[in-house]
């Protein structure tokens, strides 16, 4: 997967190009739809509204459904997503083990709730059901890394190491 | 042939019956809910559940066909507690305001508990989303009551092409609806109410203008008169009980005085007029081409119908000069009502309050376009549809039984028999050619008393011909000339001959088009359930209707006759450009 392109970060006109490369690539596939909003998302990370008007116009269908479709698969995503992405698993162990409490304790640290993304772009905050660490409940993961025996009191700790990680990046 | 039983009946039926039909067929009553005649069958209420023999699962009867030595029962303590389970399900997330709903005493889902002996709700819980919808002027919108069956979408896919709605999100919290469960206005939505016709509560429904028409009435200062579409005197007795195609003119005009309206007029003296000046603009369109006197467009469609000229501006804008220009039969009335009409009787036109009653919910929309002033006000102040007469009839405790027969005011309330054909998919069509050939000819239409049966059907899409030869003086270029017509109900199905007449396929010269199937006798605002034989029995009262009449065409009503005489001079003269024709506007669908 390439970079992700910042959607916001082009001009109207830009923004349709990238949009209509896209639809371009896969206009002539059987069920388009579903291959076009997966590159989508992938490309800019989320799927834009004026994206998703362009797609219904191109493919020619209602913009009711095609919202329908994106609303339904849980892979897409209709907001920009942060840079990190925090699962918090509430599979049943790490449930029993307070997995909601930490939920609870990220989403007030954040200020944000679950499917949504921190006003700087950094993160997205998504629950989960397992990732087999049920041994080291309660789990959580961010991007590919898996944190175990998660308490309240660390996760301002394990957040704030990504925040800095970023700002020694650049 | 397939030999099958239910409940240990023998019964035989072709191959790819389901069991739902079947049952219809042999009299065995299954409950249904999401299942629509004709269109839908996707089992997704589970309401109609049977038990087939050899099968581990209750099966859907609404998507199973019925297998050679089927074994089926339809009324067994499984089904039985099986359904209820599934309604007690619904009811347990249904806002179930049930006394103070529009759908109280008419609700498919209070009909389905009361049938299912459900007395009590075994389920308490979470409530579906609920996101009420004013947005725009024809249709409310109460998610909290919707069950998802998802009827509303059919039609408006299926039926319409408008596809406005679509279900959002997912599990519990779906929402059927437009994107992102915006409000109705943010798509293009053309406001026809085929949702809310087939909806079986009251989450769609036509927005409630009664309260309006009650404060015009009960003001001294306001006279108020009221014009009645063609379809509603087909339907209107199905609110008290009666069957479908019940005639009830003279009841529903004498209803009309009891309710307090000053004047009883009819929205089909304005029929007449429309054929009248539509007619000739067919002429006018046709003269042009055909003598080289510049280039008109054709084909000329039919411009009456609100819900289709707001797709035109939608989906075909490029075709806007195809419609007619003149205004609908409801929007004449009003613009003659307040200048005719005023001046005759003085009547200072900024008292006269113009109500309809529609069969329609576009109507209310059409009613609200902002260049419908022409009179110097409002042209129509508010719109009933049929629905709401029959509960405004019933707040004023009248007994439709025992009403006697009366007959609308003069002088906009006279109507030939090609007016009322109006409410009928082919009927603008037919009245316009009764007209339209004798003007050209000087002789009758050659049908068999006058009823142009090709175009009469319930089928989609209709096509016919008609040859003139040796017309009158001034229509002589027509010698030996033939009109190619169309006729399509269902928005679909319109679409269908605009494809036609875009790739060539057809030579149209004037296609009628109405946005509901069976025309306004199936509108958007009739009694509920509108299938197709309640489409076919009142397209029969009101070519009973018709027959019935003195005048039999348009241009023979002698009120129509009287208003040329008095005050417009001319088909398509001065007069008639200001009041009686229109234009239409580019609409952005997203």
């Amino acid at each position: 997967m390439g970079e992700v392109i910042d959607f916001e970060q082009l001009d109207e006109h830009q923004q349709m190009e990238k949009v209509d490369e896209i639809i371009e690539a896969e206009k002539n596939t059987d069920g388009a739809l579903m291959p076009i909003l997966q590159r989508m998302q992938h490309t800019f990370g989320f799927l834009p509204e004026p994206a998703l008007k362009r797609v219904a116009k191109q493919l020619n269908k209602s913009y009711s459904e095609i919202v329908g479709v994106v609303g339904f698969y849980s892979l897409f995503s209709t907001t920009p997503r942060g840079k990190h992405t925090i699962q918090v698993c509430l599979g049943t162990a790490c449930y029993v083990r307070g997995g909601k409490s930490i939920l609870e304790a990220i989403s007030e640290y954040l200020g944000i709730g679950v499917g949504e993304t921190t006003e700087d772009r950094m993160f997205t905050l998504e629950v989960a059901r397992c990732f087999g660490a049920c041994g080291l409940a309660p789990a959580i993961t961010v991007d590919d890394n898996v944190h175990h025996r998660v308490k309240s009191t660390n996760i301002p700790e394990i957040l704030e190491r990504y925040r800095e990680e970023e700002e020694e990046d650049t | 042939m397939l030999t099958a039983y239910i409940n240990n009946q023998e019964i035989q039926v072709p191959e790819g019956t389901t069991i739902l039909q079947a049952a219809s067929q042999h009299g065995i009553r299954i409950p249904t809910l999401c299942y629509l005649e004709n269109l839908q069958a996707i089992g997704a209420c589970r309401v109609c559940m049977v038990e087939v023999e050899g099968a581990r699962n209750l099966l859907a009867s609404c998507v199973t066909e019925v297998k050679d030595g089927m074994n089926i029962k339809t009324n067994t303590r499984r089904v039985r507690e099986a359904r209820r389970s599934v309604v007690e399900l619904m009811l347990s997330a249904h806002d179930g305001d049930c006394q103070t709903c529009e759908r109280n005493d008419d609700c498919e889902l209070q009909e389905l508990a009361r049938e299912l002996g459900i007395r009590e709700l075994t389920f308490t819980g979470e409530k579906r989303v609920k996101i009420e919808d004013n947005s725009t002027p024809a249709l409310s919108r109460d998610t909290g009551k919707c069950i998802s069956c998802q009827r509303c979408i059919a039609v408006c896919n299926q039926i319409q092409g408008v596809d406005a709605l679509a279900p959002q999100d997912r599990g519990f919290t779906t929402v059927i609806g437009p994107a992102f469960c915006s409000t109705l206005d943010s798509v293009a939505c053309v406001q026809c109410g085929q949702c809310a016709a087939v909806c079986p509560v009251g989450a769609i429904s036509e927005k409630d203008h009664v309260d309006d028409v009650w404060d015009a009435l009960d003001d001294p200062d306001k006279h108020v008169v009221v014009q009645t579409a063609p379809a509603i005197r087909a339907a209107l007795g199905e609110c008290f009980g009666e069957d479908p195609g019940s005639l009830v003119t003279g009841k529903m005009v004498a209803a009309l005085r009891r309710l307090g309206f000053d004047r009883v007029f009819d929205t089909n003296f304005t029929a007449d007029l429309t054929i009248v000046e539509e007619g000739n603009e067919l002429l006018t369109r046709l003269k042009q081409t055909l003598t080289g006197d510049g280039q008109a467009v054709l084909p000329q469609f039919t411009s009456c119908c609100p819900g289709w000229i707001k797709y035109m501006e939608y989906f075909y804008p490029d075709m806007l000069e195809n419609l007619s220009t003149c205004k609908s039969p409801q929007q004449m009335f009003g613009a003659v009502a307040k200048t005719y009409y005023a001046e005759q009787t003085g009547v200072n036109p900024e008292n006269l309050y113009v109500v309809s009653i529609m069969p329609c919910t576009a109507k209310k929309f059409e009613c609200e376009r902002e260049e419908m002033t022409d009179s110097g006000y409002k042209d129509v102040d508010a719109v009933l549809t049929t629905r709401e007469l029959g509960r405004m009839m019933q707040q004023a405790g009248i007994e439709f039984d025992t009403l006697p027969e009366e007959r609308q005011d003069s002088p906009l309330g006279n109507s030939s028999g090609a007016a009322d054909i109006f409410a009928n998919t082919g009927g603008v069509m037919e009245a316009a050619l009764r007209t339209a050939y004798e003007v050209v000819t000087g002789r009758e239409l050659p049908f068999d008393d006058l009823r142009v049966e090709p175009i009469e059907s319930l089928d989609g899409v209709k096509a016919a011909s008609v040859s003139i030869t040796d017309p009158v003086e001034e229509w002589s270029f027509l010698d030996g000339a033939t009109l190619n017509i169309a006729v399509a109900h269902g928005l679909e199905n319109a679409n269908k001959v605009i494809q036609q007449v875009k790739n060539g396929e057809a030579e149209y010269h004037f296609v009628e088009v109405m946005t509901c199937p069976g025309g306004c006798i199936g509108g958007g605002g009739q009694p509920r359930f509108t299938d197709d034989k309640a489409r076919q029995r009142r397209i029969d009262a009101i070519f009973k209707e018709d027959e019935q009449k003195e005048h039999r065409k348009s241009h023979e009503n002698p009120e129509i006759v009287q208003i040329y005489q008095d005050f417009l001079s001319e088909p398509l003269g001065h007069k008639s450009h200001e009041l009686l024709h229109t234009e239409y506007t580019e609409r952005e669908v997203m």
